[in-house]
This record gives structure tokens, C-alpha cells and sequence, in this order.
């Protein structure tokens, strides 16, 4: 079985994102980027698909800038076989990443998706869903668990109130939550290694998607800063406030 | 020897990786209780770290010393102890690298780039450190081995280590002394003993142990570069990367004292603002900044002129003398901006200040450094 899984590059966890003076989105320059960790958790059970002998072949995918490359790269590291760069300077909207993914998909034929479950950035959750229905396969989101059979496989799912377990037939798509694993890190050799693997370049006229935005960015702003708490002289008077003036009792 | 820019990229995201999840949540207990860090030492031989600057051909990754430097200085920014692990094994490395047979070589490099054969250099005995040539320890050569008598002592990694570059005199009557001095590698084994583990005051967790030699039996193969009385210019040729890796461990805590502090004066109020605000705290956070962004310039510079080849001895020095300064001053520094915090047993703070120190007198001291320094400005500007 060949796995595509995608990989986004994104602001690194840990840096405190500041908004632009114009409002018009975030600050990334000069800024720490790394791969979305949900997608570092897709690369982490595609390699352990690969270790177990489920699966043959990797192909880890970005979309963005020349600069993915660096995305695809750490993926590669990490032991992915080989990767695809969709280069483009266009903003990609969820469901332009799904068609693009299709056209790959049509490609590539692979016999599993695992993407993850949402973006550190946008906050979507909504790309591997998209790229489902699109292609007309089953999802199996917020995965936990995998568990393989000849041509199916058990997604244990992380819902309200507990876990369900879906049974998907194959070729299917997967997005990653926190639980499924902890992924490793590249290690130093690796990374000198990865250089070697092969890395493509397409665009996306080449896949013949329309990338276009639909969506339009009216302003983004930091969130509201916390005011100074109060101190309340006794257990009523506390009561007193969350009831009326907090209103949330 | 070279490293995209894009490698040395990967490279500090998967060391920042590894501090983060495997360092930084088990340094303050492992310090604490002065433990070596097995769990940490299996990571570092996964990451490669052992073969950090061991050629690729023997197994190595061939980092320069500009990444070699950043991956100390984040290293130490975290916990000091864990670069001394990869350092002085990484110099008894590079003498088998620069002067050793292509035999010895191909036998030993690649099991110390995996990490497998670990260890150090061991140079200083009790009664001298800074000058090398009294040295003691002998080795006399009958047949196909040298017999080795002497001890050796604070010699980090000679506990949990299998080998060491260990110097000796060969000739205790040559003149001038060097002419008579050699290194040879030595396993452990029958008459190489370690007598005690040293307790220090900082600089937990690794080992740093007095050893003796008593009839010590080493194959005359080991003798590194196979010719007698070539040991201490073996040992000072690999000093310029020593004082950068020195150099990069002074950036390591000095930026980390720096960082605590900058966060912590914003948190930190009294008389209605926080610390920041207070002049003679913003008088201390701008000299500390500023002396580290100095040293990490010189660090920076000194790797620089190693990588390219060109002379690098004095501009070493200065780093290092420069750098250590400054990791002491801003640990002192960060324990007077965190009050009572700074001096606690809870935080890093202390650790930092009792760790700093050592790298004034470790890799030539910083007295000597002040003397080389000026010796040679002397030598490239005769009158
Ligand atoms: C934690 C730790 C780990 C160590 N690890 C190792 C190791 O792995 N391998 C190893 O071989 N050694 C190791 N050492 C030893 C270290 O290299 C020596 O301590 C150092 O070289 C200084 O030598 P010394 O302590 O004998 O001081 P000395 O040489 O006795 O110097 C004492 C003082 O006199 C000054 N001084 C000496 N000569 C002069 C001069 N000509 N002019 C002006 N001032 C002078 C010095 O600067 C110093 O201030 C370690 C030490 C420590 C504390």
C-alpha cells in the first residue's frame, strides 16, 4: 500500500503569534516555522504503517511557497520515501488543499490519506473532510487508534463522551489526533540522508485545480487582553457577582 | 565538511525536539541527584550526536563548527552537563581524525560515531593542569605494548566512558619535555582503574573521575599517529575547536539566564509595575544582552575562520575568555533579577551560577587565555 500523507507548514507552537499593524493576518516574518504537529502525528503512523509492513511506499505533500520545501523535507528526514511540492504563492483555502489533494490522489493512487485533523494556524478542520467527499472514500477523522485488516481498517475515533470505532474499506482518508502517537524526531544522519530523497515540483495549474481564494479575510485582530481580576470580601458577595454580573450560575 | 543552510535548520529543529521532550522535564531531578543520564545519552547516540564531527567517510555527520557551536549552545542552554557527554568524547575523536593511522581510524572512528566506544581526553593529573608538560604518567614500552603507570584526575566521562586519549610520557628525560609526550588511546580493562568519582559544586550528572594506572598494558597500536612524542601537539592542535565548543557552552547559559530573566521581569511587580520598569533592573537585562549578542558574534566569528581554514588561534581564545565571562556575569546577574527565586533549589537559576564557573577553568583558563591572547597580538604585530 502506498500513503500519501500532507504536510503543512506553519507558524512552530512555540511562538507567541503577533497580528500584523494593517490587521490583514499574522506576522510569519522572520519567524520560527515548523511542520503542523497534527501533520507530524500523520507522517509518525504512515511510518509506522511502513515499519509493520502494512504499507511500502510514503509520499509526504506540501502546498505553499518554495519555502515547504523545508516541510517536505523534514518529513523526509523522518523517513518518508519521497515528496511533492504544490508551489504556489496563492493564500490555499481548505477546500483548494482538498482539490489539489484529489488531483495527487488521482495520480499517485494511493491506498491511504492520513492528514491531520486541523491546522495549528487556521483552525479549520475541515480539509481531510472535504477531500473525502470529494473523492467519494470514507473518513475516518480524529483518529486515535488504526487497526488493519486485508482491506479495511478500524479507526478508533475520539468523540463527546468517549471513543467509537468505525471499520473504513480502503482507500480511505485518515485525520490525526493527538493520541494516535507521539512522533519522533529526525534524527542528524537522517537528515543528511533525506537530501538524497527525490522531491518534486508541480503547480497548481499543472493538477488543473483552481486555486482562487472564495473566502475574504475581513480583519484579524489579538484577542481581547484579560482586565485585572478584583478581590471580593466573602463567599456571598462572590456568589453574589458570578450570578448577576458574570452570569454564569 | 559543509552544511546547507536548510540542513543546519533541520538540524537545530530536531535538537530544540530532542531538549525539549527528552532534557529539559528530567534536568532539574537528574541534577539534583547528580545521575548520569543513561536515557538521555541512548537519544543523543539515535540523533547522531556522538559522530557530530567525525567525517562522513568514518561514519560521521562532518557538522562545521558554526553548526557544531549552535548545537553546543542549545545544548547548554538547557543543561551544560549533557554537552560535556558529546564534547571531550568529540576531541579524543577528532586526534584520531587529524593524526591517527587510516588502521586506527577505520577500527575506532565509526564505533565513536555511534556512540558504542565513549570518552574523553585525559590530560590533567593532581599535581598539574595548566602545565601539561610536568605530567607524570608514564609509559614504558615493552614488546608489542606500552606498560602505563600514573593517575589522572577530574577527567570528565572516565566513568561511564569505555576509552580515553590519554597523555603520557613516553620520554621523561626529553628536552624540551613535549619531545618525550604521547597519546594513547586506552580501553578499559586489567590495571585502569577509576579510584573515585569527583563531587563538584556544578556540572552534576556527567562523570568526572580520578583514575590510576597501575601496569596498564596497552597494544603499542594505540599510540595515536603511531610515532612517540607527538602527544601534545596532538592534544593543542585540537584546542581551537575546544575553546569554541567552550565558547558555545558560555552563549548556551548566558542566553539562558538572559531569557529567564527578560520573562521574569515582566511577571514580577513591585511598587505597582513590574521590574522591567526599574532602571537598575533594565541597566542589568541591556549588559546582558549585549554581552552575550558580543560573545555570540565572536563564537560565531572564531567558527567562521576554523571552517574556512584560516588562523583562528587568538580569535578562539577571545571567544571563549569573552564568552565564559559573560555566562558568569549573567548568572550572577539573573540571580540578583530573581531575588529570592534566583537563589532557590526550585529553579534553574542557581544551577546556571554554579554551573558557569567551570568554563573559566576548563579548556585553558581564562587567565591562560588572557596570556595566549596577548602573546600572540604580540607574535602577528612585531614592532
Ligand atoms: C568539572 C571539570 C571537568 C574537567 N574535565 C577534564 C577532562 O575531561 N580532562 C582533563 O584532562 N582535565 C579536565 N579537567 C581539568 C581542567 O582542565 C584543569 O582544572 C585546568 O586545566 C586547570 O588546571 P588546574 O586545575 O591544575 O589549575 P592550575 O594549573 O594549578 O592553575 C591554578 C591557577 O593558576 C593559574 N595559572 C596557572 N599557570 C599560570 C601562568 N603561567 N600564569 C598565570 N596564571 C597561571 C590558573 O589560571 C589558575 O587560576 C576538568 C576540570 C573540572 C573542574
Amino acid at each position: 500500500m502506498k500513503i500519501l500523507v500532507a504536510v503543512k507548514r506553519v507558524i512552530d507552537y512555540n511562538v507567541k503569534v503577533r497580528v500584523k499593524a494593517d490587521g490583514s493576518g499574522v506576522e510569519t516574518s522572520n519567524v520560527k516555522m515548523s511542520m503542523n504537529p497534527f501533520d507530524e502525528i500523520a507522517v509518525e503512523e504512515a511510518l509506522r504503517l511502513k515499519e509493520a509492513g502494512t504499507a511500502e511506499e510514503i509520499v509526504a505533500v506540501s502546498m505553499g511557497i518554495d519555502r515547504c520545501q523545508e516541510t517536505i523535507r523534514t518529513a523526509l528526514a523522518m523517513g518518508a520515501d519521497r515528496g511533492i511540492l504544490v508551489q504556489t504563492e496563492e493564500e490555499l483555502e481548505p477546500l483548494a488543499v482538498a482539490k489539489l489533494l484529489k488531483a495527487l490522489v488521482e495520480r499517485e493512487s494511493p491506498g491511504l490519506v492520513i492528514v491531520g485533523k486541523q491546522a495549528i494556524d487556521g483552525d479549520h478542520s475541515e480539509t481531510g473532510q472535504m477531500l473525502a467527499a470529494i473523492l467519494g472514500w470514507p473518513q475516518g477523522t480524529f483518529a486515535s487508534k488504526l487497526e488493519f485488516e486485508t482491506d479495511s481498517v478500524n479507526v478508533t475515533r475520539e468523540v463527546d463522551g468517549g471513543l467509537e470505532i468505525v471499520k473504513l474499506k480502503l482507500p480511505a482518508v485518515i485525520t490525526t489526533d493527538l493520541r494516535l502517537n507521539e512522533p519522533r524526531f529526525a534524527s542528524l544522519p537522517n537528515i543528511m540522508k533525506a537530501k538524497k530523497k527525490p522531491m518534486e515540483t508541480l503547480t497548481p495549474a499543472e493538477l488543473g485545480v483552481d486555486v482562487t481564494p472564495r473566502v475574504t479575510v475581513v480583519e484579524v485582530v489579538e484577542p481581547p487582553k484579560r482586565k485585572a481580576g478584583i478581590r471580593v470580601e466573602s463567599v456571598q458577595a462572590l456568589v453574589e457577582k458570578l450570578r448577576n454580573e458574570a452570569k454564569v450560575i | 565538511m559543509t552544511v546547507s543552510n536548510d540542513d543546519e535548520a533541520l538540524i537545530l529543529a530536531s535538537i530544540d525536539r530532542f531538549l525539549e521532550r527528552d532534557v529539559a522535564p528530567h534536568a532539574h531531578a537528574l541534577e539534583a541527584s547528580d545521575t548520569y543520564p543513561r536515557d538521555i545519552v541512548e537519544q543523543m547516540k539515535e540523533l547522531g550526536l556522538f559522530g557530530a564531527t567525525i567525517d562522513p567517510e568514518y561514519g560521521g555527520l562532518g557538522l562545521s563548527a558554526v553548526t557544531y557551536a549552535k548545537i553546543v549552545e542549545r545544548v547548554s542552554a538547557v543543561w551544560m552537563s549533557v554537552s560535556g557527554i558529546f564534547n571531550s568524547h568529540l576531541i579524543m575523536a577528532a586526534a584520531v581524525q587529524r593524526f591517527g593511522s587510516e588502521a586506527q581510524k577505520r577500527h575506532y572512528l565509526p564505533r565513536f560515531a555511534r556512540g558504542e566506544l565513549r570518552g574523553g581526553i585525559a590530560l590533567t593529573e593532581p599535581d598539574c593542569g595548566t602545565d601539561l608538560q610536568a605530567i607524570r604518567t608514564r609509559a614504558v614500552r615493552d614488546g608489542d605494548a606500552y606498560v602505563v603507570n600514573g593517575s589522572k584526575t577530574w577527567i570528565s566521562n572516565s566513568i561511564e566512558g569505555q576509552i580515553l586519549a590519554v597523555l603520557v610520557k613516553t620520554d621523561p628525560q626529553a628536552q624540551p619535555p613535549r619531545r618525550g609526550m604521547s597519546l594513547l588511546l586506552i580501553e578499559k580493562g586489567p590495571g585502569f582503574e577509576v579510584s573515585r568519582k569527583l563531587e563538584k559544586i556544578g556540572y552534576k550528572g556527567i562523570d568526572s573521575g580520578e583514575l590510576t594506572f597501575d601496569d596498564c598494558r596497552v597494544p603499542v597500536d594505540n599510540l595515536i599517529g603511531e610515532e612517540e612524542g607527538r602527544g601534545l601537539n596532538q592534544i593543542l592542535a585540537g584546542l581551537e575547536l575546544g575553546r569554541i565548543n567552550v565558547a558555545a557552552r558560555g552563549v548556551g547559559i548566558a542566553r539562558a539566564c538572559l531569557d529567564e530573566s527578560v520573562a521574569y521581569a515582566q511577571v514580577r511587580k513591585t511598587f505597582g509595575k513590574p521590574i522591567c520598569e526599574h532602571q537598575s533592573i533594565q541597566i542589568k537585562l541591556a549588559e546582558m544582552a549585549t554581552r552575550l549578542e558580543a560573545s555570540r558574534l565572536l563564537t560565531e566569528a572564531a567558527a567562521r575562520a576554523y571552517d574556512e581554514g584560516r588562523r583562528c588561534d587568538m580569535e578562539a581564545g577571545m571567544a571563549k575568555l569573552f564568552a565564559t565571562e559573560t555566562a558568569i556575569h549573567n548568572s550572577i546577574e539573573a540571580m540578583r533579577i530573581h531575588g529570592a527565586y534566583g537563589y532557590s533549589k526550585e529553579f534553574n537559576i542557581e544551577r546556571y551560577y554554579r554551573d558557569a564557573p567551570l568554563l573559566a577553568i576548563g579548556e585553558g583558563t581564562n587567565e591562560m587565555q588572557r596570556i595566549i591572547i596577548a602573546r600572540q597580538l604580540v607574535e602577528r604585530n612585531p614592532a
